[in-house]
């Protein structure tokens, strides 16, 4: 066992260590003796991607759609500045990532040396933590601690920066087993106090709301919060980044909040009287102008495993810090016994008032139409699939669609860039997805510009024969940007028009996929069907859609909940 | 905080990020070595401080964040100041040393260097005092803080 390895070999092994099975990279100067090792082995698998923007989006995905860390491989300078998009969309997301960069050797940093970049400094903002290597007997030690930090808590992206000396120094290495960090210790159980005042607080309530984001998804709660939410009767709602959290299928649901949110579930939190919130963190997307919600008077428990979330936008009641499945499960123990306690009828006036709501039928849409409507495809792509899909989606008015019109009823389904909001996310997160679930179905909602921004990775599926099925809602415009300028800003289309497309069909046929263009609202379900059909085949659909159609309701920017622009 | 190369930028990052201000920041090594204790002065309303604390607290290298302005503390920042002091104004200028329980630490025949030591607003005293056409040059190292009393902040 004391047999003296390097610096590349070590890195390999921590990786064999941590169970990792594929990382997703790019080679380069920096890193080269990394890569000797891994083709000298076969227990990690390493995905070539085309960009490392890509690298980092799949290995997000790929995060995203297990419960595993993604890792990530890059080479120092520009590797890691293409990196830092995916790095930051991992970050706002909260995803647990262990993002490898080569540096410099060790004597030439500060120099400005060829494919020099303080990545330290560059990524440091956007990372849960990072570390430099400047020593090879730390290696182990630091690669152990980025998958710790990564895993645990509030997850994030951790970057390990390796210099290239480093990777060829030889120590005999050694796994450490347990990591004991003074300064990070992560907090599990809830306060029992605050969780007895919870009980009391929802056992009084006559008008509550469950409203739940990706924190139940991240920390697995989904089955713990659907059955406590069942078991009490409320309604509940989900953030873009809690879809899947809850059944959307279940009577007890009332859609996505927020600013493009149904208008069930942002009335429902504008005039609830007990808000519980699971995993999630008021922000501005969800709650809109936080004073004009703040003006009606509500209790909040707040669950979350980030003290620092909690009271950032909103003020809350009974701030509960912990794991969301650990409080979860005390909580329910405790309702149980005090579940006659509830009061019934005024649960069923509440109930009453949100049917009313939902008679409004906020995402209703021309049917009728000639030309295809957005919604439809979605629609369909969720019956085609029987709603077991993986969908991925980029950013624009397509993943608004997305989420409003695909009902997720699993979590860890539904795979999109909410916080940062990051075009271009869609087909490589897609990859990563595919890696993470084989056999599974795997569809990119997409638009003609946010699908541009990482098509080069058409390529990468072709290598790997990733069967992805991109449904790319083609209306000409940056949607979502043409939409704001018809709202707020004169209908003056300032560069929101995509001139000059590229003819998908042929794109995608040249990187030796399928491409299906549809032109009719006839045509949808069938191309969807065949697309499905073709199971070892990337397809890329073109569905030609309606340009002038609108994502309702909206919440403009800087208005209340309760303020929505209606269709 | 863990005294490890990048710490302090993490913090000073920390505070330009999220939009809070530095008032001032003193940081050096403790008694064991490993460890780096700094003294930050900041301000804003309650919630502000509750979430600098926490976003503090977040990060990794922090290891124990504490409001000193909490409970009774005793506060420390030097300042070194040249002045020109030259015929009455040396006299009177030593006499306001005296008053503020400073000292001269370096004098040449048209200057002094003074050494003061104090909270920050006595150190803004002393400059209210002298004739501000004298001052030449000042230095401060930004407030140093500890709690008062028997209690301590251990990790």
């Amino acid at each position: 066992m004391s047999e003296e390895l390097t610096g590349a070999e070590i890195t390999i092994r921590c990786l064999q260590e941590e169970d990792v099975e594929c990382i997703f990279g790019y080679p380069g100067g920096a890193v080269l003796f990394i890569y000797d090792e891994l083709f000298k082995q076969d227990k990690v698998k390493h995905i070539l991607v085309r960009h490392e923007q890509a690298a980092v989006h799949a290995a997000d995905g790929y995060a995203r759609s297990s419960q595993k860390v993604g890792v990530a491989l890059v080479t120092s300078g520009p590797g890691v500045t293409n990196a830092v998009t995916g790095i930051a969309t991992a970050y706002m997301d909260s995803i647990p990532l262990v993002v490898i960069s080569g540096q410099v050797p060790t004597n030439a940093i500060g120099l400005d040396a060829f494919q020099e970049v303080d990545t330290v400094g560059i990524t440091r903002p956007c990372v849960k933590h990072n570390l430099l290597v400047s020593d090879v007997n730390e290696l182990a030690t630091t690669i152990k601690k980025a998958f710790y930090i990564a895993a645990t808590g509030r997850p994030g992206p951790v970057l390990v920066d390796i210099p290239k000396d480093v990777t060829q120094q030889k120590i005999v290495f050694e796994y450490p087993e347990k990591l004991s960090m003074r300064s990070y210790n992560p907090v599990i159980r809830g306060n029992s106090k605050q969780i007895k005042k919870a009980v009391d607080l929802i056992l009084s309530a006559k008008r509550p709301v469950v409203y739940s984001g990706g924190g139940v998804i991240l920390s697995d709660a989904a089955k713990l919060l659907t059955d406590l939410t069942r078991m009490l009767g409320f309604p509940c709602t989900n953030t873009l980044m809690g879809l899947g959290g809850f059944p959307a299928t279940d009577k007890h649901f009332v859609g996505m909040l927020g600013m493009h949110g149904t208008y069930e579930a942002n009335m429902a939190m504008q005039y609830c009287d007990v808000l519980i919130a699971v995993g999630a963190r008021f922000d501005d997307r969800v709650i809109g102008n936080p004073k004009h919600f703040s003006n009606e008077n509500r209790k909040i428990i707040h669950i979350d495993i980030d003290p620092s979330s909690i009271s950032k936008r909103v003020k809350v009641d009974i701030p509960i810090v912990g794991n969301v499945p650990d409080v979860l499960k005390e909580l329910t123990k405790l309702l149980k016994q005090r579940q006659d306690e509830m009061d019934e009828k005024a649960l069923d006036e509440w109930w009453k008032q949100i049917d009313l709501w939902r008679e409004r039928d906020c995402l209703k849409f021309n049917r009728e139409s000639d030309i295809i409507k957005p919604q439809l495809v979605v629609e369909k792509l969720y019956d085609v699939t029987k709603g077991e899909a993986f969908v991925t989606s980029d950013v624009g008015q397509h993943q608004m669609w997305a989420a409003q019109f695909y009902k997720f009823d699993k979590p860890r389904r539904w795979i999109n860039s909410g916080g940062l909001g990051t075009m271009g996310f869609g087909l490589p997160a897609a990859m990563g997805v595919m890696f993470a679930n084989p056999k599974s179905k795997v569809a990119c909602i997409t638009g003609e510009a946010s699908i541009q921004m990482c098509i080069q990775e058409l390529s990468t599926c072709k290598q790997y024969r990733l069967p992805i099925k991109i449904v790319n809602l083609n209306n000409r415009y940056m949607g979502m940007v043409r939409q704001w300028q018809e709202f707020f800003h004169g209908n003056r289309y300032a560069e929101s028009y995509m001139d000059a497309l590229p003819d998908f069909i042929k794109l995608a046929e040249s990187y030796g996929h399928v491409g299906i263009r549809v032109e009719r609202p006839e045509d949808v379900e069938g191309a969807l069907q065949e697309a499905f059909k073709l199971k070892d085949q990337l397809v890329f659909l073109d569905f030609i859609t309606d340009q002038t159609e609108n994502v309702f309701p909206m919440v403009p920017g800087g208005k209340g909940l309760s303020e929505m622009i209606l269709v | 905080m863990e005294n490890e190369a990048g710490a302090l930028s993490r913090v000073a990052g920390l505070f330009s990020a999220r939009g809070y201000n530095i008032e001032s920041l003193s940081v050096a090594p403790t008694e064991d070595a490993t460890l780096s204790r700094m003294t930050l002065v900041t301000s804003g309303s309650d919630e502000v401080i509750e979430q600098v604390t926490k976003q503090l607290n977040k990060l990794i290298e922090v290891v124990k964040v504490i409001d000193l302005s909490d409970g009774n503390h005793i506060e420390r920042e030097l300042m070194l100041v040249k002045v020109r002091a030259v015929g009455a104004d040396r006299d009177e200028i030593k006499r306001l040393v005296d008053i503020f329980r400073g000292c001269i630490i370096d004098v040449t025949d048209k200057s002094y260097t003074i050494e003061l030591t104090g909270t920050s607003s006595k150190l803004d005293a002393f400059i209210g005092a002298v004739d501000s056409s004298t001052v030449l040059e000042t230095v401060r190292t930004g407030a140093s803080g500890i709690g008062r009393g028997d209690w301590t902040l251990k990790v």
